[in-house]
């Protein structure tokens, strides 16, 4: 039997359904803990980083290398022929099919990943195309969450920070609508959760409320997931008031639920004071390490028919 | 009556009636009815008989399909399409939204991968409150007015 994501591109997280998204988080939960270094042996596998996305790109190549694969590929746009003579993305793809056994690739335009995978022969998989998706930041969060909760569903999750520029927690909100999360948004207005994602989960029947502080959920909270708020996009006196507002503390920590865990996207500025970190609750840390076990799931799903349907 | 005699003034063709008034232009140069040698008459602000207007585009000797219709929905959800033969209307129906539509709208979003690629721009329709296109390659969602027309 082969597993559905055999073969496949992954583009967007909207794509995957419920029992995808659980294959994938199985997987990396047993790639962490039995570790499979010769599954892609004789497979060589693209980077492609039309943009330089340091921490992606190390992720991904040290995932392909944990899995005895071979990397091949470029850490930077500038350094292409797509940059330097003009030749265009579905070109570049084309060519890319030719010598690899699939690819992974970061760029600067939204859609460009969706694009390649109409020129491409070989797998597709998505490492952040502009604004829009980065289905791997996704799919490492939904494996944290189900590794300190032993479970997605009907989990209390709160996103704080950057909710309308944030296509990390976009993304999440989409994937942990499929397992009845209840969701708290706590964001400064000028930055709150865009109307299009709160109508497909009023559309999804999800639960969700509003928030300006932290402090008025934290109580109830499973899953606490911070993000950055974007000091550009702000003059420095609102900016000193809103980041205030949306900082969390060692001291806001002492009613929470023994199983609450802090997550974050890094990199981490200021808004999670260096208190925290040696709580029981912070996990960011062991969240960016999750990311080389679930980009490691999605390579051996997609290159190799070894792990089947979940049991 | 006056208002039949609008519909039925052209010998073979297509009459896009019932478009709402100020749309009429925007329609004619979104789907680039003008290309073509066939006379195309506009009339621009006409009464309907209560208090509203609108707009209605007669293309000669041209048979508008069913597909190309519907396009039109994005735009003027509540047109009407007569096909004429002979001066009479011999096929008449509502325009109803497509569920995609593609190499017709560039996608308004500029940093979107469709613009300096060889491929069609190609959108998905959902009408909640109203009407949304949503690309298929940058996956962002966009009401009608946001779309500009095509040089």
């Amino acid at each position: 039997m082969t597993n559905p994501l055999y073969q496949k591109d992954i583009i967007s997280i909207a794509d995957l359904s419920r029992s995808e998204l659980e294959l994938i988080v199985a997987t990396a939960k047993k790639l962490k803990h039995q570790p499979q270094p010769e599954l892609l042996k004789n497979k060589i596998v693209a980077s492609c980083f039309f943009e330089a996305s340091t921490r992606t790109r190390l992720s991904f190549e040290t995932a392909v290398q944990r899995l005895g694969g071979s990397v091949i590929g470029f850490d930077s746009g500038g350094n292409t022929s797509l940059a330097q003579k003009g030749e265009t993305l579905s070109d570049s793809v084309k060519v890319i099919s030719s010598y690899a056994d699939g690819f992974f690739m970061r760029h600067p335009q939204e859609g460009a990943a969706r694009l390649a995978a109409e020129f491409a022969s070989i797998p597709v998989i998505n490492g952040g195309d502009g604004s829009n998706q980065h289905p791997t930041q996704t799919l490492l969060d939904l494996f944290t969450i189900y590794e300190t909760q032993q479970q997605l569903e009907g989990l209390n999750i709160a996103f704080v920070g950057d909710l309308k520029y944030g296509r990390t927690v976009h993304s999440l909100a989409q994937a942990l609508s499929l397992f009845n999360c209840n969701f708290f948004f706590i964001a400064p207005s000028a930055l709150a959760m865009p109307d299009y994602i709160l109508e497909e989960l009023d559309d999804a029947g999800i639960k969700y409320s509003l928030h300006s502080s932290i402090e008025e959920v934290i109580a109830d909270l499973d899953i606490l997931y911070m993000t950055r708020v974007q000091k550009e996009r702000f003059d420095e006196t609102e900016y000193q008031h809103l980041k205030s507002a949306f900082v969390l503390n060692g001291s806001m920590l002492e009613n929470v639920r023994d199983n609450l865990k802090i997550l974050h996207p890094l990199p981490r500025i200021d808004e999670i004071t260096t208190d925290v970190d040696i709580t029981p609750y912070a996990y960011y840390f062991q969240q960016a390490e999750n990311g080389v076990y679930a980009r490691q799931a999605l390579l051996a799903l997609v290159l190799t028919n070894f792990f089947q349907e979940q049991a | 009556m006056k208002k039949k005699l609008e519909v039925q003034a052209i010998e073979n063709g297509s009459v896009i009636d019932h478009i709402a008034a100020g749309q009429g232009v925007k329609i004619l140069k979104f789907f680039q009815l003008t290309d073509t040698k066939q006379k195309i008459t506009i009339g621009l602000n006409l009464p309907t008989g209560g208090s509203q207007t609108k707009d209605l585009i007669k293309i000669e000797n041209t048979q508008i399909t069913d597909a190309q219709a519907n396009q039109l929905a994005l735009f003027a959800p509540d047109a009407t399409i007569n096909l004429i033969e002979n001066y009479d209307v011999v096929k008449k129906f509502k325009v109803h939204l497509p569920e995609s539509i593609s190499g017709v709208l560039a996608c308004p979003n500029s940093n979107c991968i469709s613009h300096s690629e060889p491929v069609d721009s190609q959108f998905y329709i959902r009408q909640k409150q109203q009407i949304k296109l949503k690309c298929h390659y940058c996956e962002k969602s966009f009401a009608t007015s946001f779309f500009k027309e095509l040089d």
